[in-house]
């Protein structure tokens, strides 16, 4: 998809920007400009790049860097686009309208003035792709993993229960939960620090619906203090809903889930004061967490409270493994909810995705296999943006 | 239909990002941001939610005169006046010489600090209680953690110099962070991110519906 570059006399481009009456340095212009309509987007960009003057020597300073100029004829009227420092040969403009022509041209920036440009390539346009080419591997697999969640989902429906292995920190939960009802003391529970666009807020918060449903049966009170106010809406939805599925709604506290800070440390200082003040029995910390973390669970286990957590942020899991009883790593945060409620379709998604591990882990096999034996197709085929 | 309303349009809403996922186009890419944009229209609003609920928790607890509520006063006397300073003071009230920028600079800043320094009071009592070596497991971990707080300081490989360089503590913690350590992580990677997906799939299907409140 490369263009033609149309070579035009450097005389001939003396019309406006780059060369309005500028004495002309004696430094080679840049060449061989050519553009590329940038693939697998909706016609936004376009790649151009071009060979660097002769005098863009490393050090020598003769060129400072190039402007990019675009004009939608070849006669111009010619608009900056971009400026780039001496030595870099590429750039992306992303300010192109879909299916427009243009034309480019690369002008070099000297400490004597500008040098016009040699050549002028177009016209280029930018034009807007079905699919990613780049993401077919991807496609594939989320096919397949839909292919298998819809299957084990459907063989539920028909009573087929799958099997879930044991996990002792979610079955630790209402072993929590029932500490506390025997203490009299409430259950704090943490869904994670990030607003609802991020899945383990999601995760934690469907989690609180059994949890809520728990301290409703037990007749414990919860505290939920939230981040963010969509998830603090959503956050009430849920204790409200886990009151109501286990028949007690009258015992639902409209105070129980607050709407703290989205600031970090702020929304620290407030749970760290919870847990001081109030000192819950049970703190239950499943969402996104970052530096707060070890500053929420060490303070809890000062409080002496059982502490349960789960997170699939890798690099917090070293601190809530130190400082709390159980941890749900990873993906566990994820089927905590099935897990909790035992719905065999929910289950059954679990087995979906314990399929397509097999398969992923086939995969990396194979791979590895392959690139051994010195054939790159999987590897390359693999690579995705 | 006040549960299937909003199953249907979290069905099609959801299958239309995935489908924007893989397709580029116009007719996919400009709807998908819309959507996306659209978000903070309604993040505005749950904004106005979640301050009423600051107000109505605190207001209830000072006129109960609750256990500290002195220290709700403060709350509440803080968060009016940062809302009202804002507000007067309009767009730019973040640049130099503005009240905001006075509080966030003079009040803000130095609280976030102080909570975030206490960190590393915290990281020593949790370090202290995850090598106490009494398992196999954890005298592995003690061992593992040594090495590699070792080998990235000079004094680590200043005390290896002499060995060849494979195995000078450089090289040795070089190796557990790039071999077990990434081997480890990447597997809780992948196994997360499957999570990620067969959880966004139950929303999208109304398998997982518990977000939408009661039984059917």
């Amino acid at each position: 998809m490369f263009a033609l570059g149309l070579l035009l006399s450097a005389p001939a481009a003396a019309q406006d920007g780059a060369d309005a009456g500028a004495a002309i340095p004696q430094v080679a212009p840049p060449s061989g400009l050519v553009w590329q309509d940038l693939p697998n987007d909706a016609g936004r960009a376009i790649r151009l790049e071009w060979k660097a003057s002769p005098d863009d020597a490393s050090g020598a300073g003769a060129v400072r860097g190039y402007r990019i100029e675009r004009a939608e004829s070849p006669a111009g009227p010619w608009a900056l686009v971009d400026s780039v420092l001496a030595g870099i040969t590429s750039r992306v403009d992303q300010t192109v309208r879909r299916d427009r022509e243009y034309f480019y041209r690369v002008v070099a920036i000297t400490p004597e003035g500008l040098v016009p440009a040699l050549s002028v390539t177009g016209p280029a346009i930018a034009r807007s792709q079905w699919i990613n080419g780049e993401r077919w591997s991807i496609l594939v697999f989320t096919v397949l993993f839909f292919a298998f969640v819809l299957y084990y989902i459907a063989s539920a429906q028909a009573g087929k229960k799958p099997f879930v292995r044991r996990i002792p920190g979610i079955d630790a939960i209402e072993e929590a939960i029932g500490r506390a009802t025997e203490m009299g003391r409430s259950v704090l529970y943490v869904p994670g620090i990030n607003d609802i666009d991020e899945i383990q807020t999601v995760a934690g918060l469907v989690i609180l619906e059994s949890v809520a449903r728990i301290t409703a049966r037990y007749e414990t009170p919860i505290k939920v203090p939230v981040t963010y106010p969509i998830p603090f809406t959503i956050a009430e939805e849920m204790v409200k809903s886990g009151y109501l599925n286990a028949g007690k709604p009258d015992q639902y506290d409209p105070d129980s889930v607050r709407f703290v800070s989205p600031e970090q440390f702020a929304y620290v200082a407030a749970v760290t004061g919870i847990m001081l003040r109030d000192k819950p029995a049970a703190h239950i910390f499943m969402g996104a967490f970052y530096a707060e973390s070890l500053l929420l669970a060490e303070t809890g286990f000062s409080t002496g409270a059982i502490q349960v957590a789960g997170t699939a942020n890798v690099h917090q899991l070293p601190f809530f493994v130190v400082a709390c009883d159980y941890t749900l790593i990873g993906e566990e945060l994820y089927a905590a909810s099935a897990y909790l409620s035992g719905e065999p379709k929910l289950v059954g998604s679990l087995k979906g995705a314990d399929l397509i591990k097999i398969v992923i882990i086939g995969v990396i096999v194979l791979g590895c296999a392959l690139e051994t034996a010195g054939v790159t197709g999987l590897t390359t085929w693999m690579r995705s943006q | 239909m006040k549960r299937e309303l909003p199953l249907f349009m979290t069905a099609v809403i959801g299958l239309f990002m995935i489908v924007s996922f893989f397709v580029p186009h116009q007719w996919v890419s400009v709807p998908a941001d819309f959507l996306q944009a659209s978000a903070i229209i309604v993040v505005a609003f749950g904004y106005v939610l979640g301050g009423a609920n600051v107000l109505r928790v605190n207001l209830d607890a000072i006129g109960k005169r609750e256990r500290d509520w002195p220290y709700k006063v403060v709350l509440l006397v803080s968060l009016i006046a940062t809302v009202a300073i804002g507000a007067v003071e309009g767009r730019g009230f973040l640049n130099p010489g503005m009240k905001s920028r006075w509080i966030y600079d003079q009040l803000y800043a130095p609280m976030s600090a102080t909570m975030f320094a206490l960190l590393a009071f915290f990281i020593a009592s949790a370090a202290f209680r995850a090598f106490r070596i009494r398992t196999v497991e954890a005298a592995l971990l003690a061992v593992a953690a040594l090495l590699v707080m070792l080998g990235r300081v000079p004094v680590g490989n200043l005390m290896t110099g002499f060995l060849p360089e494979w195995a000078q503590l450089g090289s040795v913690q070089d190796w557990i962070m790039n071999w077990p350590q990434n081997a480890a992580k990447r597997a809780i990677l992948i196994g997360a991110a499957l999570g990620v997906m067969a959880t966004g799939l139950r929303v999208i299907l109304g398998i997982e519906r518990s977000f939408l409140g009661g039984e059917d």
